[in-house]
């Protein structure tokens, strides 16, 4: 076992882990208690383990937790008071961007990094960007539209701003 | 949890990096940004017994620019390539793939030196390095040394790399100001790693010319009659693919590839949109 230390939602937790204890394990145990990670594939091509590293989007099940000592650690428990991620949130409502949900944590996290770094997307550009999330139920229309109506409404609020 | 139990290493410099993996035989690999290696563990494919994390070691985070080219340390990940935080010395070649790889997930935490030392011969960075004539800087026990691209790259996961080596470091020599380049991709969902890829650079301020060949089963393949074929050419024709298509079936002739197979026409297909992507930028 080893001992770490990281920042999880903006608090401290120092946990022991064995080596081989994936991040998105680590943050699922009860000690941590983030469920909104969702384990699907396990070796890191459905996404729908999707957190941030360092404020950066990462795949958990790929991550090592122990690789993580010292690392700012957010999931989608963190984001509650992050106004894009309740943009996003409401969009895949109104869309119907979700069925059975298995996928949605994981595609609100990076749908979130996706609006953030570039609102101004095509369609296929958005598609391509999402591609790292699998939608199991097939409902890629709802969430594409729900990701392209919040990256609208940034465009337009951005290009009014300038 | 999936992998089976291994011993874990993080150390503070290169150099003890390489004593944590020379203790043992075989069956210590060294963990960059993972994102291969781990799913491999998941995955239970081979027998690791210790992991030497280098992903925190500065020294191989590192990058210097000089007038003739760049140094990469090993751990620059693609996301930084991407998002130009670091120079490009291919005119925009290395931000350009560098976008393409997997996910945005998987290029925030992938490193350039962990994708070349895997050598998984469909990934993307082998044949552009190899195209851009890069060398790389490998520490082993006996201390640094270089290896020219070219015979760097063995095989499907095979590479100069000894048990108990790490790359360091990727040069990458700068293109000249009217270099040309093209690279393409044939995969089937986009992210995923792909059938096969084709990397050309035209350097004529160099007098160099370089196509490579990337496939899911064999080593990258340096397409030298294509290559020349291509020194000096101005724009795409008719007349040009034609002379190209004899080049690339002599190429994989000499090489041994199989001439009739489904794998043929890709082969010839992704060489032939990259030698056209680079002529019509």
């Amino acid at each position: 076992m080893m001992k770490i230390s990281l920042t999880l939602n903006g608090k401290p937790v120092t946990v022991d882990v064995e080596p081989r204890t994936s991040l998105a394990d680590l943050l699922r145990s009860p000690g941590c208690g983030c469920t909104s990670i969702h384990l699907g594939c396990e070796h890191g091509v459905c996404g729908a383990c999707t957190i941030l590293i360092d404020g950066r989007i990462a795949r958990s099940c790929i991550a090592l937790a122990v690789a993580c000592d010292g690392a700012e650690v957010t999931t989608l428990e963190g984001l509650g008071e992050d106004e894009l991620t309740t943009q996003l949130k409401d969009a895949f409502h109104c869309n119907h961007g979700l069925q059975c949900g298995f996928c949605t944590p994981g595609m609100l996290i990076s749908a979130r990094e996706v609006v953030a770094r570039n609102p101004q997307l095509s369609e296929e550009e958005l598609r391509t960007a999402m591609s790292g999330n699998i939608c199991r139920c097939t409902g890629y229309t709802g969430i594409v539209a729900a990701v392209s109506a919040v990256a609208a409404s940034r465009a337009s609020s951005c290009t009014s701003e300038s | 949890m999936k992998p089976a139990p291994f011993d874990y290493v993080r150390p503070r410099d290169l150099g003890e990096a390489v004593a944590a993996l020379s203790e043992f035989e075989w069956g210590a690999r060294v963990l960059a940004g993972g994102q291969s290696l781990v799913p491999m563990l998941n995955l239970r494919l081979s027998p690791v017994l210790r992991l030497v994390d280098i992903s925190g070691l500065e020294e191989l985070r590192g990058v210097e620019e000089d007038p003739e080219g760049v140094t990469f340390g090993a751990c620059v990940r693609h996301g930084e390539f991407e998002d130009g935080q670091v120079p490009d010395p291919a005119r925009g070649m290395m931000h350009h793939v560098a976008g393409r790889i997997a996910y945005r997930a998987v290029r925030n935490r992938g490193t350039i030196g962990g994708s070349l030392s895997l050598a998984d011969p469909s990934a993307d960075w082998i044949t552009v390095v190899m195209a851009l004539g890069a060398s790389f800087v490998i520490r082993g026990a006996a201390g640094e040394r270089r290896v020219a691209g070219s015979d760097m790259f063995l095989g499907p996961y095979s590479t100069a790399l000894g048990e108990h080596d790490i790359l360091a470091a990727i040069r990458v020599p700068k293109l000249g100001r009217s270099a040309r380049w093209g690279y393409y991709k044939i995969i089937r969902k986009a992210g995923e790693y792909p059938m096969t890829t084709a990397s050309v650079v035209l350097d004529p301020d160099r007098g160099r010319s370089s196509v490579v060949l990337g496939t899911v089963n064999r080593g990258p393949l340096e397409m030298a009659r294509m290559a020349a074929g291509m020194q000096g050419a101005g724009t795409w024709s008719a007349q040009l693919e034609g002379n190209l298509r004899e080049a690339i079936r002599l190429d994989l002739e000499t090489a041994g590839r199989d001439q009739d197979s489904c794998e043929m026409k890709l082969c010839e297909t992704t060489l032939l949109r990259a030698a056209q992507s680079a002529l019509v930028q």
